[in-house]
């Protein structure tokens, strides 16, 4: 059993690597074959819930990947509606770990893409990753939980893979009801069915290994577990060969990594509240739309928590703002007041939440 | 007997681990309701030098480890 489930695990780091390099090949952006946070982003502009006018599109690849987790667990009986584990606080913790997802610009998943293109500024944010997951697993080990989920309407289960054939439908009978970018990375995508189809994969195989980029290290540190943690090594490998091979590799730098900032310590401080609050969740925005794919109440809702903090990030500008190079003038990018107060305020609702979860030791035992 | 239904990752291996580390028992019976929760604990457990026999009953699935 052990051994099948790794080779899954690395099978998944594999095909979502290739994907990623394969989709921005066709034209999504640079280092963001995929990336939760800024799909999500991109999907709540595309709704007009913001109007930053560069990130407003509505990316398929994030319709396939809880598609794909749906029809695989349906597939293997795996479908199951559960929800009632502290729905309102999961919301929260979806708008705060998206909020500093946007402060360094990636989810998890982008963050080792990004490391697989060379990007410096990432290795600092997984530096910020791994603290946050070591104050989560801190919170655990005391007892932290939210609470038991359970048996509930099929309709609970349908509503985020409800939500998704929805949007599919309108996506492609009336797109003109969605804003897309005409510039920035909202506008850089690869065609509809391609980005479709490749997540459909990809959400189908990480339904079944339950690939997650907060489990790895967290399973990793507390239980010297290391199943989760090889599916994200193989994708870090092959987005690094693969970027290689196709010649876009031109060695590790912090110097003007396409959407990225160089502004180390948010990068930093912007990951340890995505690591915190994805342990506290149980984890990564990935595995959130794997398991609200599956039927998981919780996760849609931490899925729709995560748009609204998308939201809120643009319009009150705490997202950080790329390195970029403008006639010949450079500008490291980096994170605005607001950005920081939010990833300060984040870090102090993350420390009511985890202390006032923590449960005291009541038996579990029957 | 644990009952770790409902509880999402990686609460039913904390369970596991808190009462292993605790005593070190025999034999431990853990009752489960998630498919990733029966992998990640019937792996966490053969680490540990148990052997699992996993029992379905409709949507749960009860763990027997056994050292």
């Amino acid at each position: 059993m052990t051994k099948k489930i790794n080779w899954l695990v690395l099978v998944t780091g594999l095909l979502t690597g290739a994907a990623a390099i394969l989709l921005t090949a066709f034209g999504n952006p640079a280092n963001m074959g995929f990336c939760i946070a800024c799909f999500l982003r991109d999907i709540a502009g595309a709704v007009k819930l913001h109007s930053a006018p560069v990130v407003q599109y509505l990316r398929p690849e994030i319709i396939g990947l809880v598609l794909g987790s749906t029809i695989m667990a349906v597939a293997t009986g795996e479908f199951k509606a559960r929800a009632g584990s502290s729905p309102a606080t999961r919301f929260i913790l979806g708008g705060f770990v998206m909020i500093g997802a946007l402060v360094f610009l990636g989810c998890p998943l982008r963050m080792v893409i990004r490391m697989g293109g060379g990007d410096l500024n990432a290795f600092v944010g997984l530096a910020g990753f791994f603290l946050g997951i070591l104050i989560g697993i801190f919170f655990l080990k005391r007892g932290f939980s939210l609470k038991r989920s359970y048996e509930v309407a099929k309709s609970e289960a349908a509503a985020l893979p409800g939500i998704m054939i929805a949007l599919l439908v309108l996506l492609i009978a009336v797109p003109s009801i969605f804003i897309f970018s005409e510039s920035g990375p909202g506008s850089k995508h690869a065609p509809l069915l391609i980005s479709l189809a490749a997540a459909l994969v990809i959400g189908g195989v990480a339904q079944k290994s339950r690939m997650c980029m907060v489990g790895g290290l967290r399973d990793a540190v507390m239980f010297r577990d290391f199943n989760l943690l090889s599916g994200f090594a193989v994708l870090f490998v092959t987005v690094l060969l693969g970027n290689i091979i196709l010649g876009k590799f031109s060695g590790f730098s912090t110097y003007l990594q396409p959407i990225a900032h160089a502004s180390q310590l948010w990068n930093l401080l912007g990951m340890v509240l995505v690591g915190w609050g994805s342990v506290l969740l149980g984890g990564c925005p990935l595995r959130q739309l794997i398991l609200a794919g599956e039927g998981s109440g919780d996760s849609a809702v931490t899925v729709l928590g995560m748009i609204v903090g998308a939201a809120i990030a643009h319009n009150w500008g705490t997202a950080g703002s790329a390195a970029s190079l403008t006639d010949g003038v450079y500008s490291a990018g980096g994170v605005g007041t607001h950005g920081k107060v939010a990833v300060i305020i984040g870090f102090a609702v993350l420390l009511i939440i985890s202390v006032i979860n923590i449960q005291r030791s009541k038996k579990e035992v029957k | 007997m644990l009952d770790a239904r409902g509880l999402s990752c990686p609460m039913p291996v904390v369970m596991v681990q808190k009462a292993v580390k605790s005593g070190s028992p025999d034999t431990l019976e853990v009752l489960l309701d998630a498919e990733c929760s029966v992998e990640n604990v019937t792996r966490y457990a053969r680490n540990q030098g148990y052997t699992v026999t996993a029992e379905k009953d409709g949507e749960d699935t009860k763990l027997t480890l056994k050292k």
